[in-house]
């Protein structure tokens, strides 16, 4: 199997919103892409644009949301320019999507077993008989106890680490090419995040799935992921191999986070050493680089248009007038 | 949560409404002691003397002490004796019990019409917000809020009736020419369907159009309002989002996932604008003649009535129990978290 085939590819892409205050920024430029049986980590602070990225791949970007320039290659279907009929049968088929807060990411007044139901009979992979049957399938996938009876449980009664399983469960019922988690174990106890985490590993390597992690938790996407893509207000400033982005991080962002997080422990939300919040996305002129006003690096070259990103060597790249 | 579990929490609400049917009863009886008019004097005729007036007053248990009089009327109660009207000579629940099906039938009606109307307009207008839709659904919530019941009868009556000369003149639930029904139901509609005449039930059905407008258009507006506030909100949840993003269909999404959800903010509305109706219908029946509790309650008030009165407003705070437990009872089947965060 060829390791090298990338399941979803995004290529500059730029996202706004019109909202009554102004025009938000949300993206610029955002490229980068995952393999077939890859994880890769989306890591950046609150705001900086993970989940309108995962969103703008899925095709459900709110409606206030504008796709301005860019392309979204999602295992060869051209994400942007399908119709919706299409976009919808994809979605839970070949890329599926799981989120924070399990317990209110499902319908609380329908039971977990016909919520995975309407999923396996949506995409035609069970009919009237099986369903019940296929359900109980997916419960037993996700190592979840006592499946039968468990089927017939509101969320209300189950746990958020379980509701975190059921969520796997539907998202995974109808075998997808690629499963993106954004930020699946905020919210959940330590233990039961490692659980979660594990479980996600082990099911993209049982099917050789493509994994999108977002979080805010870089020693988690340093434990789970094979690249870690960095964001910083809507741009991609970094991305490379963990081992490597670790150990040579190259835009100063990248290096601050790590020095804030000396073994990539903890997580990005504790991190105070870190001078000003991100810029304001409304505003008419941002800069080129949207960091340099944080920056200890920052010169006059810094403020030049037509900032890219340069490949600073194999699968590294870096978005820096200046990089270290 | 299983079937018993439902029951157990239906039976645990209507052992709760007994109280307040009770402090209802308590409320009526001191209410009408309090109303204006002394209705010895009234009876006694104008040419009354002072012994006269004593008898009648005697004779109506007045002259007895308040507690003692609340007793009576319990006792009364409890074996479904609700007096005798003054004014009409007939024992109270006998009318209202002959009344009340004309008035539940308006009801339900305008009530059907209120929901079909209001509901798929409010679901348009959080599906496509700031769109036409949505401003005639805005539209129709203003319109709606500001006209008052009996302005938007008597404009249907000059209108449909007068100008238009298509509704049945509107006196009461049939025109002149037909016979009501045999009665099984006491609803004409369904009394006409039961005997198979079709001409009465168009006949019956005409004669309710203009009055269950009337009261259903005062309530589009809370119950549009509601629909489509209680749909954006849901449509913006968690839940919703993760719908979409497994592919779910659009109409699965709208119907299956948020309508059920947003249904549990509208059965609390449908209640409140039930209870309303129940209060407009006294105006709505005077304005369309139409032989209801409500005709009764009014033409009871102006002439002191006090039994009569007491009689009515008992029986619409018992529907308006009846109701709210309905609805208690719905959101039990809806929503599985009730009866256990309680
Ligand atoms: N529906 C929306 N309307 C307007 N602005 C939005 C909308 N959704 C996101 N944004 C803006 O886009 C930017 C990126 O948001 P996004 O949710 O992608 O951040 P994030 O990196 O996922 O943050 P978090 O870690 O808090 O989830 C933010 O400035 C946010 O305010
Ligand atoms: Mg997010």
């Amino acid at each position: 199997m060829n390791e090298r085939v990338p399941v979803l590819s995004v290529k500059d892409l730029s996202v706004e919103f019109r909202t009554r205050s102004g025009v938000v920024k949300a993206l610029e430029n955002v490229s980068f892409h995952v393999n077939r049986g890859e994880m890769i980590g989306i890591v950046g602070e609150s705001g900086s644009g993970k989940s309108v990225s995962a969103l703008t791949a899925m095709g459900i970007l709110d409606e206030a949301g504008r796709v301005t320039q860019g392309s979204i290659n999602l295992g060869g279907l051209d994400v942007l320019n399908a119709s919706e009929r299409y976009l919808q049968e994809m979605r839970g088929r070949d890329v599926s999507m799981i989120f924070q807060s399990p317990r209110t990411a499902l319908n609380p007044i329908r039971t977990v077993g016909k919520q995975i139901g309407d999923v396996l009979r949506r995409h035609g992979s069970a009919t009237r008989q099986t369903v019940r049957a296929q359900a109980i399938k997916s419960l037993m996938s996700v190592r979840i106890p006592d499946p039968e009876r468990r089927h017939d449980a509101y969320p209300f009664e189950l746990s958020g680490g379980m509701c975190q399983r059921i969520m796997i469960a539907m998202a995974l019922s109808c075998q997808p090419e690629l499963l993106i988690a954004d930020e699946p174990t905020t919210g959940l106890d330590v233990t039961t995040q490692a659980a979660i985490m594990d479980l996600i590993k082990e099911l993209a390597k049982e099917r050789n799935m493509a994994t999108v992690l977002i979080t805010h938790d870089l020693g988690m996407a340093a434990d789970y992921c094979d690249r870690i893509v960095v964001m910083h207000a809507g741009h991609v400033i970094e991305q490379a191999p963990t081992e490597e982005l670790f150990l040579k991080p190259r835009h100063p962002y990248t290096a601050k986070l790590m020095k804030a997080t000396p073994h990539g422990e903890g997580s990005l939300d504790d991190i105070e050493s870190i001078a000003g919040g991100l810029p304001d996305l409304r505003s008419e002129h941002l800069p080129p680089c949207r960091f340099s006003a944080r920056c200890e690096r920052h010169e006059d070259m810094c403020d030049m248009p037509a900032l890219i990103a340069d490949e600073v060597s194999p699968g590294h790249m870096v978005t820096c007038r200046r990089p270290l | 949560m299983n079937g018993s579990t439902k029951i157990r929490i239906i039976a645990g609400r209507l052992m709760q409404a007994l109280p307040s049917v009770f402090g209802i009863i308590v409320v009526t009886f001191l209410l009408t002691r309090a109303l204006p008019g002394d209705p010895a004097v009234y009876f006694a005729g104008p040419a009354a003397d002072e012994k006269s007036i004593q008898q009648v007053r005697e004779s109506l248990g007045l002259d007895k002490s308040l507690p003692e009089q609340f007793l009576i009327y319990l006792g009364d109660l409890v074996q479904g004796d609700l007096g005798v009207s003054v004014s009409t000579g007939f024992p109270v629940a006998e009318e209202l019990w002959r009344r009340l099906p004309a008035s539940l039938e308006l009801t339900l009606l305008a009530l059907i019409f209120s929901i079909s109307v209001a509901i798929p307009l409010g679901i348009a207008a959080a599906t496509r917000p700031n769109t036409w839709v949505d401003q005639v659904c805005r539209l129709i919530v203003t319109a709606g809020v500001s006209l008052p019941v009996f302005f938007t009868g008597l404009f249907m009556v000059y209108i449909f009736y007068y100008i238009l000369g298509v509704a049945p003149s509107p006196l009461g639930r049939l025109d002149i020419i037909y016979l009501s029904p045999p009665p099984v139901t006491n609803f004409y509609t369904i009394d006409a369907l039961i005997a198979g005449d079709f001409e009465l039930f168009f006949a019956a059905l005409a004669q309710l159009a203009l009055p269950a407008i009337t009261l259903g258009t005062f309530t589009l507006a809370p119950l549009a309002r509601m629909t489509r506030g209680a749909m954006l909100q849901v449509l913006s949840s968690d839940f919703i989002r993760t719908a979409r993003a497994s592919g779910l269909r659009r109409s699965t999404v709208l119907y299956t996932y948020a309508f059920r959800n947003a249904l549990l903010p509208i059965l609390t509305t449908l209640g409140m604008v039930f209870s309303f109706m129940l209060g407009s219908n006294v105006l709505v029946e005077k304005v369309f003649a139409w032989p209801g509790i409500g005709s009764f309650a009014i033409e009871a008030l102006i002439v002191s009535d006090y039994v009569a009165v007491q009689g009515f407003v008992l029986a619409m705070a018992i529907l308006y129990v009846l109701l709210n437990l309905t609805i208690d009872i719905l959101y039990t089947l809806i929503d599985p978290r009730v009866g256990l965060d309680s």
